[in-house]
C-alpha cells in the first residue's frame, strides 16, 4: 500500500520536524523595505545592528532588505508586503502607506528626531571629464545645447528631489516669483532627452550609453559613483545652493504588532541615530544629522547652502498636488500649446 | 441540455472537461479582468472619461496601437518570407536559423530592450551609422516600432510555418503547368491558403506588442506626448497611487485590443469561407 506508507512517512516526518520549527521561530527577523541607493548602507548597518542587539539582549536578529524605486516599494507595502520598517526616499511615500493602507498613524514623522530623517543628502551633478560644457550651477542646466539626464519625477523619488532642487533654486533666486520658477523648470526639462523611470536607469543612460552632458542625482550616489566609476571619466559638480533631501524612516505599526517585533524594530531605527549608525551613514556619503559625526566627516561633503522643502513649497501633500499630480506643474511642461 | 450533449457525443467526459475549462478560464482570465473593471467602477463616468481622454493618454494610445500595428504588419511580410525560406529551401545552418526565430520569445524583454538600445543609441553599432544620415532610432517613436517588431517576429513565423509545410509543392507545380505565371502562383494560389494563418500571426504579434512593457521603456525615452506608451502611463499612474486611474486606462486598452482582435478574427473567418 504505497499510499498508506506515504501517509505514515509524512506523519513521522511531521513529528520529527514539528518541534524544530518553534526553535527556528525564536530567531527574530526584520524586513527593511528601502529604496535603491541604500543597499550598501544597510548591508553594513544591519550587520552592525545585529551585533549590537546580540550584545545588548542576547537575541539573534536577522535583517532582510528589499530595494527598488521608492514609490514602488511603498506600493508593495500597501499591497501587503510585511515590512517591519520602511526607510524610503521621501516622506510622501510613507505618508501614502499611512493614508492608503492605514498601517501606521498619520503623525509617524513626529515619532523620531529630525522629522524621522536620520541622515540627509542633497542633489548634485555628474558631468563628463573636464566639464566641457562648463556646468557649475543650476543656471547652466537650462542653457541651449546642454543635455540633462534626470528620471521622471512621476515615477522616481530621487527625480522629485531633482525637480524640487531646480524649482527651489529658481524660486529663491527670483525672489519667490513662481512664474519665473515655472519657466526655469520648463526650460530645464526641454533639455532632457530621456526620462527614465528610476534613478538607476538614468545613471545607466548617462554612464553606460554616454547620453547627456550632465546627470542630476543624489549627492551620495554621485560621491560614491565618482569613486567607483573612476575619476578619469567623470567630474563631480556640487552647485553652491541645493535642496536638503530628507529620506525618512518609520516603523510599520500594524506589521510589528502582528509579528511581535516592535521592540527590536524600534531599536533598529533608533540605532540609526546612535554614533555608530551615524558613522556608517557618513561612510556611505549620507550627511549625518548628529553634529559630532557631521563635524568629523565635514571634509567629505562639499559646502552647500541648503534650502528645505518647507521653504519653497510646503509639505509633501501640497508639493505633490501642485507639482506632480496629474495636471500639475510638471504635466504642464509637456502639454502642447498651453 | 448538458445531459443530452453528453449522451450524443462519442467522446466521454464532456461535463468534466467543460467544467474544468470554465473554472480554469474564470480563475486565470475572468476574475483578474473583472477586478480591473470593478476597480475602475470606483470612478464616476465624468472622472473616467476625463482620465482616459486627457491629451497624454490619447497620445499614448496613438503610439501604442500605431506602433503595434506597424510592427505586426512588418512582421507579417518579413515573417512570411522567413517562414517560406525555412520551409521551402534547404541550406546549411537551416536549423540554427530556425532556432534563432524563437529567441525573441525566450529572451527576457528587459534584456531585449537594453540590447536594442545599446545597438541603436547614438554611440551604438548601428546607431552610430544611422545618426549621420539623420535617422534617430533610440528614444524616438521609430525605436518603439523596432522593439515591437523584434518581440513579434516569432508569432508570424511560427503560425505560418506549419500551414506552409502542409501546402504541397505539387500545388504550385500544378498551377505552373496550368499556365499560371510565378506571380499568379503566389498571389492566387499560395497567399489565399496562407491568409488565415497570416492573420492569426498578425493578431498574435499585435496583441503581444500592445501589452509589451519591458523592452520598450528602455528604447523609447519615455517622453510624455511623444514616446510614452500606454502601459508606461499605467505604471506611472500606479506609482502615484492612482489605482483607479491606472485601471481605467487598462480598461480602455482592454476594450480597444478586444475590438481589434475581434475584427481580425472576423477577417480570418471571412477569408477562410472565401477560399476554403
Amino acid at each position: 500500500m504505497p499510499l498508506k506508507r506515504l501517509i505514515c512517512f509524512l506523519t513521522v516526518g511531521a513529528l520529527i520536524a514539528g518541534p524544530a520549527f518553534p526553535a527556528l521561530a525564536k530567531e527574530i527577523t526584520l524586513l527593511n523595505v528601502s529604496y535603491d541607493p541604500t543597499r550598501e548602507l544597510y548591508q553594513e548597518f544591519n550587520a552592525a545592528f545585529a551585533k549590537h542587539w546580540q550584545v545588548k539582549t542576547g537575541e539573534k536578529v536577522t535583517i532582510r532588505q528589499s530595494h527598488g524605486g521608492s514609490s514602488k516599494q511603498a506600493r508593495a507595502v500597501i499591497d501587503g508586503l510585511e515590512a517591519d520598517v520602511v526607510t524610503l526616499a521621501l516622506a510622501y511615500d510613507i505618508d501614502a502607506i499611512a493614508e492608503k493602507a492605514k498601517l501606521l498613524p498619520k503623525n509617524w514623522q513626529a515619532r523620531l528626531p529630525h522629522s524621522s530623517a536620520p541622515y540627509t543628502s542633497t542633489i548634485a551633478f555628474l558631468v563628463r571629464k573636464g566639464n566641457p560644457k562648463g556646468i557649475k550651477d543650476w543656471d547652466d542646466l537650462v542653457k541651449p545645447g546642454v543635455s540633462v539626464i534626470t528620471p521622471n519625477p512621476k515615477t522616481s523619488g530621487s527625480a522629485r528631489w531633482n525637480y524640487l532642487g531646480a524649482w527651489g533654486y529658481a524660486l529663491l533666486k527670483s525672489g519667490r516669483d513662481e512664474a519665473k520658477a515655472r519657466g526655469f523648470v520648463t526650460q530645464l526639462y526641454k533639455n532632457v532627452p530621456v526620462l527614465d523611470s528610476g534613478a538607476r536607469g538614468a545613471t545607466t543612460t548617462f554612464v553606460e550609453r554616454g547620453i547627456g552632458d550632465v546627470l542630476i542625482n543624489w549627492e551620495n550616489e554621485i560621491l560614491l559613483g565618482g569613486k567607483e566609476l573612476g575619476k578619469d571619466k567623470f567630474d563631480i559638480v556640487v552647485p553652491p545652493t541645493s535642496i536638503l533631501a530628507e529620506p525618512t524612516v518609520s516603523l510599520v505599526d500594524k506589521v510589528v504588532d502582528k509579528r511581535g517585533t516592535r521592540a527590536v524594530a524600534q531599536a533598529y531605527l533608533e540605532y540609526l541615530y546612535s554614533p555608530e549608525g551615524q558613522e556608517i551613514a557618513a561612510k556611505h556619503y549620507y550627511r549625518p544629522v548628529d553634529r559630532k559625526t557631521a563635524a568629523k566627516y565635514a571634509a567629505q561633503f562639499p559646502k552647500v547652502k541648503l534650502f528645505t522643502l518647507g521653504e519653497i513649497v510646503g509639505d509633501w501633500q501640497k508639493t505633490n498636488k501642485v507639482h506632480f499630480a496629474d495636471g500639475g506643474v510638471f504635466d504642464q511642461i509637456y502639454q502642447p500649446g498651453r | 441540455m448538458a445531459l443530452s450533449l453528453k449522451q450524443r457525443s462519442v467522446l466521454p467526459g464532456f461535463g468534466l472537461t467543460m467544467g474544468f475549462t470554465l473554472l480554469y478560464l474564470s480563475l486565470i482570465v475572468l476574475i483578474p479582468l473583472s477586478a480591473t473593471f470593478l476597480k475602475t467602477a470606483t470612478m464616476s463616468w465624468g472622472q473616467f472619461w476625463s482620465t482616459v481622454t486627457e491629451p497624454r493618454a490619447l497620445a499614448s494610445y496613438r503610439l501604442s496601437f500605431g506602433a503595434s500595428l506597424i510592427g505586426a504588419a512588418i512582421n507579417m511580410v518579413f515573417g512570411m518570407l522567413a517562414a517560406w525560406v525555412l520551409v521551402r529551401y534547404s541550406f546549411p545552418g537551416k536549423r540554427v536559423v530556425d532556432a534563432m526565430v524563437d529567441l525573441p520569445f525566450a529572451l527576457p524583454t528587459a534584456v531585449a530592450g537594453i540590447t536594442l538600445t545599446a545597438v541603436f543609441a547614438r554611440s551604438g553599432w548601428i546607431g552610430s551609422y544611422l545618426e549621420p544620415l539623420g535617422i534617430k532610432v533610440a528614444f524616438t517613436p521609430l525605436g518603439v516600432v523596432v522593439a515591437l517588431t523584434f518581440i513579434g517576429l516569432p508569432f508570424v513565423v511560427r503560425t505560418v510555418q506549419p500551414v506552409l509545410q502542409d501546402l504541397d509543392a505539387e500545388i504550385e507545380e500544378a498551377a505552373a503547368s496550368l499556365g499560371a505565371s510565378r506571380w499568379q502562383t503566389v498571389t492566387r494560389v499560395i497567399l489565399p491558403a496562407l491568409l488565415p494563418a497570416l492573420l492569426t500571426g498578425f493578431a498574435l504579434a499585435f496583441a503581444r506588442a500592445v501589452g509589451e512593457y519591458g523592452s520598450v521603456i528602455f528604447i523609447s525615452g519615455n517622453m510624455p506626448m511623444r514616446t510614452e506608451i500606454t502601459p508606461l502611463l499605467i505604471v506611472t499612474k500606479l506609482e502615484q497611487y492612482d489605482y483607479a486611474g491606472a485601471t481605467a486606462i487598462g480598461v480602455v486598452m482592454l476594450v480597444m485590443s478586444f475590438a481589434l482582435l475581434f475584427i481580425i478574427n472576423l477577417l480570418q473567418w471571412w477569408s477562410r469561407r472565401r477560399y476554403a
